[in-house]
């Protein structure tokens, strides 16, 4: 079994948190085989920035995978350019407070999570990423939640640790989103 | 008897390379004499460039590293900080050390290297055929600038203890030459200085010899000496820049 | 032992450190700039006490690094691509003096400045040419992180061992790119204490009361008396011929009833791995050489192969032009078909292009 999941948004959005957290996650606390490759344009502040992720129980390959089951996009520039990476019956993660015209696609599954907003009502824009991976590990099933929150205590709360219960709650929050989409399925 | 002078015994006793009349020997008596003074011939290293300076790497009997041209003050800062016990000098031409090595003499004197460069100006080339090198004299005629440097083609004659006084990090600058057994003494004392400054662990020093090349200048021994003393001290002032 | 999820640039720095490296100089150039960072950390740190260096340039850095080799330290530099070209000069002298140094270059796509992305654009500058004189070097090729990592653990052992740099050959994507690694065990203080001792023989840090004054020189065995350089040259073939016997290093995989083989080094090669896994898959007798190390090149892999049963090999790297198909074309000499399946400039090889590629010389099942 192998999971490819492609992560694209806005430098500063925390693209490569999200993915180093699911990586984290993969490798402290199972067998599989993990691999992460970030990829960045060339600002250094405010470019695009996307991540691979691949989580398999068998080596892995192409840590760059061309296609992959899941996009999740944090931004519209995202969205767009990444949709046509998902596989046929995959599943596109979008942040639907800024992402407002939905691809032209219907092979593919979206779910919709408003995490700019639940980020803002939480009280820092800054936890948006943590929404969108509530979300998607609701949806998934990849990895236990209550491991991923624990690595985000871990190397989040590490430097920050006022942070941690913000980035709890923007978690449960996306959580709760990520599984009522999954309800729908 | 009270033995007032011998050969240096960090001289091997074989020819050293030089072409008869040349001031690179002296120098380099000198800096061995200094060594074996201070009982410093065991534990010294030498860096030596890529030119005539190279002629060292054969003729004087202590550790050397010869070196790639232009890279001794490089190379010369990373055995230092690996083994700080060892007195580290570099021994280079002006086409090696103000030409193709400015970048890494500059930056090893701005890091403040714990290291003795010693310099030797001889404004050409001597071992390529005597071509143009930064210190060639106005309107001086080398086999690359056959009518002349000048100004407008060409610049300059590079001053390095000047560039070199300009950055913070050096502890020790100067500029002697051999030219006569007056100049000799204070040339000896001038590296005698330096390495004293590097074993107080002060950082960079550097001592330029103005120098002479008879060979490509086309002149006598003598008449070098006489074209050191009127052409080249004007452009080239003798003395110490700095010492802290 | 334990996993740990690294950063391949990282993980190479701690590997060498673990390995003994206990000297660095290098200069600013993506995408390696993990490794000089990371050593500037490490390096100060008290069970590492090494040396950090920042070069001014990458000539001067790898000047840095051969007076380093010099003093019979283990010691590193890293670079990138026209980073590694800047330093051929010195890598030429490190050969020439027989220096036991350690060189790694993450490569980028080129010529020139080229990009800043992954390419395998350096073969031959890695294999054939890294600076002037002819000389050679072992050259490693990392597939994956964790290979990464225990080949620079060796590295430093295998340049003492033959008195010659080691390079590796990776890329930017193994630099940039995380993944589990085990890392090796830290090398004792003593076993690095008895290395440096028996390096004293020849290290010129002063002279301490030996019998000769040590040089250290292009052209020069450290140690020994200076011979004229055709003798040294020759000694130094026999040594290069003598790694065709005691140093080649190849994978096969799945080849044994293979009508197709795929040929890959590096990156490309794990890449290409999982293609065969696909193809494999779908039924398709397909199976991979790859060279570990690139040089010495792995000649015996491909004459071990039956090409009576062989429909072609496919030849993939991130090279246009290609460079390690010459070497493979080289050792096969036309018994069977050779295509290559290519990217450059920074692009990444797909998986697809290689399956695609396989299948059409392939023909039917």
């Amino acid at each position: 079994m192998e999971n490819s999941i492609l992560i694209g948004g806005f430098g500063g959005q925390g693209v490569m948190i999200f993915g180093q957290l699911l990586c984290y996650t993969a490798a402290e606390t199972t067998d599989k085989y993990v691999t992460y490759f970030p990829s960045y344009s060339m600002e250094k502040r405010g470019g695009t920035a996307n991540c691979y992720v691949t989580i398999s129980d068998e080596p892995i390959g192409a840590p760059k995978a061309e296609m992959t089951d899941y996009v999740v996009a944090l931004n519209s520039l995202a969205m767009n350019k990444f949709v046509n990476n998902v596989y046929s019956g995959g599943t596109m993660f979008i942040n639907s407070s800024v992402c407002t015209e939905k691809p032209d696609r219907t092979d593919i599954t979206f779910v919709e999570v408003p995490a700019s907003d639940v980020a803002r009502e939480i009280g820092d824009s800054r936890v948006t990423n943590l929404c969108m991976i509530g979300a998607f590990i609701a949806y998934t099933d990849i990895l236990p939640p209550e491991k991923v929150l624990a690595t985000a205590f871990k190397k989040l709360g590490a430097k920050h640790p006022e942070f941690n219960a913000l980035n709890e709650a923007a978690f449960k929050r996306g959580m709760e989103i990520g599984k009522a989409a999954k309800a729908k399925k | 008897m009270e033995k007032i002078y011998s050969r240096p015994i960090g001289l091997k006793k074989s020819i050293n390379g030089y072409c008869p009349g040349c001031l690179h020997s002296a120098a380099g008596k000198l800096i061995m004499s200094v060594l074996e003074e201070f009982d410093l011939l065991e534990r010294c290293t030498q860096v030596d460039g890529v030119g005539c300076s190279a002629n060292n790497h054969t003729s004087m009997d202590v550790d050397s590293i010869g070196s790639p041209h232009g890279r001794p003050c490089a190379v010369a800062s990373a055995v230092k900080r690996i083994s700080p016990e060892t007195v580290v000098y570099t021994y280079q031409g002006d086409g090696d050390l103000a030409s193709i090595g400015l970048a890494e003499t500059m930056m090893a004197a701005n890091r403040g290297d714990n290291i003795t460069v010693f310099f030797i100006n001889n404004a050409n080339y001597g071992m390529t055929g005597g071509q143009m090198a930064p210190t060639t004299l106005m309107d001086m005629k080398t086999s690359t600038t056959p009518y002349g440097r000048h100004a407008q083609e060409h610049g300059y004659p590079m001053h390095m203890c000047e560039v070199l006084n300009a950055l913070t990090a050096p502890s020790y600058i100067a500029r002697v030459t051999c030219i006569d057994a007056a100049n000799v003494r204070k040339a000896r004392a001038a590296v005698k200085e330096a390495f004293q400054h590097q074993l107080d662990g002060k950082g960079f020093s550097f001592v330029e010899f103005v120098s002479n090349c008879p060979t490509n200048w086309g002149l006598s021994p003598i008449e070098s000496l006489k074209f050191i003393k009127e052409k080249m001290l004007p452009e080239y002032p003798l003395g110490e820049f700095r010492n802290r | 032992m334990e996993k740990v999820f690294m950063k391949g640039n990282e993980a190479i720095a701690e590997a060498a450190i673990r390995a003994g490296c206990r000297f660095f100089a290098g200069y600013p150039i993506t995408p390696q700039n993990e490794i000089p960072e990371y050593m500037s950390r490490r390096m100060p740190q008290p069970d590492v006490r090494g040396i950090y260096l920042q070069g001014e340039s990458e000539t001067a850095s790898a000047a840095m690094l051969y007076g380093a080799g010099a003093t019979g330290i283990r010691a590193m530099t890293s670079s990138s691509s026209c980073g590694i070209a800047l330093m051929s000069e010195v890598i030429a002298w490190m050969a020439g003096a027989c220096l036991p140094v350690v060189i790694c270059n993450m490569a980028r796509g080129g010529p020139g400045i080229g990009s800043i992305q992954p390419s395998q654009q350096d073969y031959f500058m890695a294999t054939k040419a890294s600076g002037n004189g002819g000389f050679r070097m072992l050259v490693f090729a990392p597939s994956t992180i964790q290979e990464a990592v225990d080949m620079m653990y060796r590295a430093f052992d295998l340049a003492q061992k033959y008195m010659n740099p080691v390079y590796i050959l990776s890329d930017g994507f193994t630099g940039a790119m995380m993944e589990p690694v085990v890392l090796p065990e830290m090398r004792s203080e003593e076993f690095l204490a008895a290395e440096r001792k028996k390096n004293e023989a020849w290290a010129a840090t002063g002279r301490k009361g030996a019998a000769r004054s040590h040089q250290i020189g292009a052209g020069q065995r450290p140690g020994f008396p200076r011979a004229p350089l055709e003798q040294k040259n020759k000694a130094d073939w026999e040594m290069y011929e003598s790694w065709k016997v005691n140093e080649v290093e190849y994978e096969n995989y799945k080849i044994e009833d293979a009508e197709l083989i795929i040929t890959s080094y590096g990156v490309s090669a794990r890449i290409a791995r999982s293609a065969v896994d696909m193809l494999r898959k779908e039924g398709y007798k397909v199976g991979m050489i790859r060279p570990i190390k690139v040089h010495p090149f792995p000649e015996i892999a491909y004459e071990q192969l039956d090409y009576n049963k062989l429909r072609g090999i496919l030849s993939v790297e991130m090279s246009i032009p290609p460079l390690f198909y010459y070497d493979v074309e080289a050792v096969v000499r036309k018994r069977t078909p050779i295509a290559t399946c290519l990217r450059s400039g920074g692009e990444i090889i797909e998986r697809s292009a290689i399956i695609e590629a396989a299948k059409k010389l392939y023909g039917d099942k």
